[in-house]
């Protein structure tokens, strides 16, 4: 008998203002595509607001991490409305706070500090994925 | 002399992350506002119609807005026009590159030549289209 692997779904912000919303989605392809391809996937912020069937079913069925931009917390506020759990919340501020060295550039292309405080943050994320992929019941953390 | 508020056309991306297409959509969005027709455009973050404030809602029910979707689930164009106002034009990237002979999109987080090309048919479409409706001429869909 096999057994099926348990996923973890990252949602980040697709904020275009602000480089805080840049680092978000860069922390998102960090986490998913480098440190944890196998157990972290993406799913993108504009299927919640439409109310993709598919969408809705993975952010239901799996535990989910959301990367906030701003306190509008947009990723975490979506995963809910559409019915799933926000097994962890982190915002790209309070990130920044603990790393003021790290400061933010660039929307379309972010600074070389930008990125290494979106590197900082998927590293802080991979091992809450790892919690949550051994999780029975994928709860909530942090 | 009144002073009127200024037009501006409001440039709404889906930024949709799973594809190339989707960081199309956010690159050309940007080149417009900061490269292209600066002063003339603004993005507006479509997850703030939900999830955001009155103001998002308000500025895309009085003001134009052009969508840029990567794919035909078009989440940019429905979400916009379910939560605030019908764009007043709507652009699909996989539908404009196809039509431009651009094929092999890909590179989500760094887009590869042919992603690059698409950022570039999909500004300048944009920036007609900020033109039309900015009064230089009519808006064609």
């Amino acid at each position: 008998m096999s057994e099926t692997k348990r996923q973890v779904v990252v949602v980040p912000c697709s904020g275009i203002g602000k480089a805080f919303g840049t680092v978000a989605r860069e922390a998102g392809y960090d986490l998913c595509d480098e440190l944890r391809p196998d157990a972290a996937q993406l799913v993108a912020l504009s299927k919640l607001v439409l109310g993709d069937e598919q969408a809705r079913e993975r952010v239901r069925q799996c535990p989910a991490i959301t990367i906030d931009g701003c306190k509008l917390a947009c990723a975490a506020k979506l995963v809910k409305l559409n019915g799933g759990t926000n097994s962890h919340e982190v915002a790209v501020l309070d990130v920044y706070r603990k790393h003021k060295d790290l400061k933010p550039d660039g929307i379309a292309e972010l600074n070389p500090e930008g990125k290494q405080l979106a590197r900082v943050m998927a590293e802080e994320l991979a091992p809450v994925v790892d919690e949550l992929c051994a999780a029975p019941s994928g709860g909530k953390h942090g | 002399m009144v002073d009127l508020p200024e037009r501006k056309v409001g440039i709404v991306a889906c930024s949709g992350e799973e594809i190339a297409e989707g960081t199309v959509t956010r690159l050309a969005a940007l080149k417009v506002l900061h490269e292209l027709r600066r002063g003339q455009a603004v993005t507006i973050c479509l997850p703030l119609f939900l999830a955001g404030g009155e103001d998002d809602r308000t500025f895309a029910k009085f003001y134009p807005t052009i969508t840029v979707d990567g794919c035909d689930l078009k989440c940019a164009a429905h979400g916009t026009e379910k939560y605030s106002a019908k764009p007043a034009a709507s652009i699909v990237v996989s539908e404009l590159a196809a039509a431009h002979g651009i094929t092999g999109i890909a590179g989500r987080r760094c887009l590869n030549e042919a992603g690059r090309k698409a950022v570039e048919v999909t500004a300048e479409r944009l920036t007609t289209l900020v033109d039309q409706i900015l009064g230089k001429g009519e808006v064609s869909r």
